[in-house]
């Protein structure tokens, strides 16, 4: 069993590095959106410093959305599904993979960015740390969510717009509490409330999102 | 016992069409004496007049959640017990919702203006009920999509239960970020804090939304299985004409 999770592990990770458009793709979404931001509101230092924190994470949230369409939606569409579900894994723990291998090619890059893009927005550079435990988080949270959305439109017609009207309102809690807690650290308040309350969001994702997947999944190939 | 004896659309449809007119009549006298008490009750001391758009926002508002839970009950029928009549029930219940969410929206917006001296507020209630209407054209968005009846009731009804445990979390996630609108002054554990007078208005205006709610949502059952009737019998009419 574990052979056969890595091995899909390892086949997910090489597709997603060898398409190209992927990881590279998400990078530079993240990093063109963090560079409207400065030209549309303005370079004023102390608007951009004060806003930086929410604003890394709007723009994780949407970078995370921009792969979820193509998330199980190839794999479905030529068989590979069929093929994996005679396998020795659970459907819930094929996709819960999925999420892993593609939380790992973009999730965890666009997480390592995070803080330098916060400090170069003008956010404390002692942040850096905290920011970057916080993008871990919360980018796993937006695959696992993501995850499920990408399942529930498997054969729909109207896939990625879809996909993000589902998806973005249970996105709205890892917002919350990772731009809270950012916010508490810059103004020096408690973050214990705000990072156990993110972890604990992020838990109950890792625990709820393979079930609902895995059905979605039975249903979509049935 | 009971759910599943009417979980035959047939028998469904036979007990519930006879009830159907008495069900609207009383929905529309209770409408008449909520409204008659609604402009006949006390001005509030503060608030003038503009307290009675109360009598129709606040019921909105619970209206809205209730829909949603019933929508989850029904979905939750649906999947684990395979009932298609619980499909059709979490189905019409959607859009009605919607429409209940968005009055409370609009109707909590004009009264804002008068009151709190702003259109909007990106305050903690606020922005939670806007999330569940977004949750609910989400779902009707999903529903329609997919052209596969039963997967299309299945996604959604997962949709919906992953909703049922998450909309809590939202909501307490956003009233712990920021709050303007007051907290709850009618179910509370000491008693309701409202005055009598603004009470019995109030409650009757909820009982009303509450029947207009059925009645509809068993219209809409009653349209989804005469729907469903005539794609099959459509169905089988083109099936023997291309057959013979």
């Amino acid at each position: 069993m574990i052979p056969a999770a890595l091995a899909l592990l390892k086949r997910d990770l090489s597709l997603a590095f060898a398409r190209g458009g992927g990881p590279v793709l998400a990078a530079g979404f993240y990093i063109t959106l963090m560079a409207m931001v400065p030209l549309s509101l303005g370079p004023d230092a102390q608007t951009l410093s004060r806003i930086a924190p929410g604003l890394t994470w709007l723009c994780l949230a949407l970078a995370s959305l921009l792969s979820l369409e193509r998330l199980f939606e190839r794999d479905y569409e030529d068989g590979v599904f069929d093929l994996l579900r005679t396998g020795p894994l659970a459907l819930e723990a094929v996709a819960l993979l999925k999420c892993l291998a593609q939380w790992l090619g973009t999730g965890l890059i666009l997480s390592l960015m995070t803080p330098v893009v916060m400090i170069i927005l003008g956010a404390p550079v002692d942040a850096a740390g905290l920011s970057l435990i916080a993008a871990l988080i919360g980018s796993l949270s937006f695959a696992l969510i993501g995850g499920v959305g990408a399942s529930l439109t498997l054969g729909s017609r109207k896939g990625g717009v879809l996909i993000a009207l589902l998806v973005l309102p249970f996105y709205v809690p890892p917002v919350i509490f990772g731009a809270g807690l950012m916010d508490a650290y810059v103004t020096g308040a408690p973050i214990a409330q705000a990072l156990g309350l993110l972890g604990a969001y992020g838990l109950f994702a890792l625990a709820l999102s393979p079930i609902a997947m895995g059905a979605a999944l039975r249903s979509a190939l049935n | 016992m009971i759910i599943s004896w009417l979980a035959n659309p047939e028998r469904f449809s036979k007990v519930f069409a006879p009830v159907r007119p008495y069900l609207a009549a009383a929905t529309a006298i209770l409408f008449v004496w909520g409204l008659y008490l609604c402009f006949a009750s006390p001005e509030d001391y503060q608030q003038g007049d503009t307290v009675r758009i109360m009598y129709i926002h606040v019921p909105a508002a619970w209206m809205g959640l209730f829909t949603y839970l019933v929508m989850g009950v029904s979905s939750f029928f649906g999947l684990i017990f395979r009932h298609a009549l619980a499909d059709a029930a979490a189905k019409a219940a959607a859009p009605i919702g919607a429409v209940f969410t968005a009055l409370a929206l609009i109707t909590g917006s004009l009264w804002g203006k008068p009151m709190w001296g702003t259109w909007w507020e990106w305050d903690g209630r606020m922005t939670s009920v806007l999330v569940l209407f977004l949750f609910y054209i989400g779902y009707m968005a999903l529903h329609a999509s997919i052209e596969d009846e039963t997967r299309a009731a299945k996604s959604t009804a997962i949709l919906a239960l992953i909703g049922l445990v998450n909309l809590p979390i939202i909501k307490f996630s956003v009233d712990w970020w920021n709050t303007l609108h007051q907290g709850a002054s009618v179910f509370r554990a000491d008693g309701p804090t409202v005055a009598p007078a603004m009470l019995w208005p109030l409650l009757i205006m909820a009982l009303a939304y509450h029947l207009l709610f059925v009645w509809l949502w068993l219209v809409r059952i009653d349209c989804e299985i005469l729907s469903r009737k005539y794609n099959g019998l459509r169905a089988r009419i083109s099936f023997r004409e291309g057959g013979a």
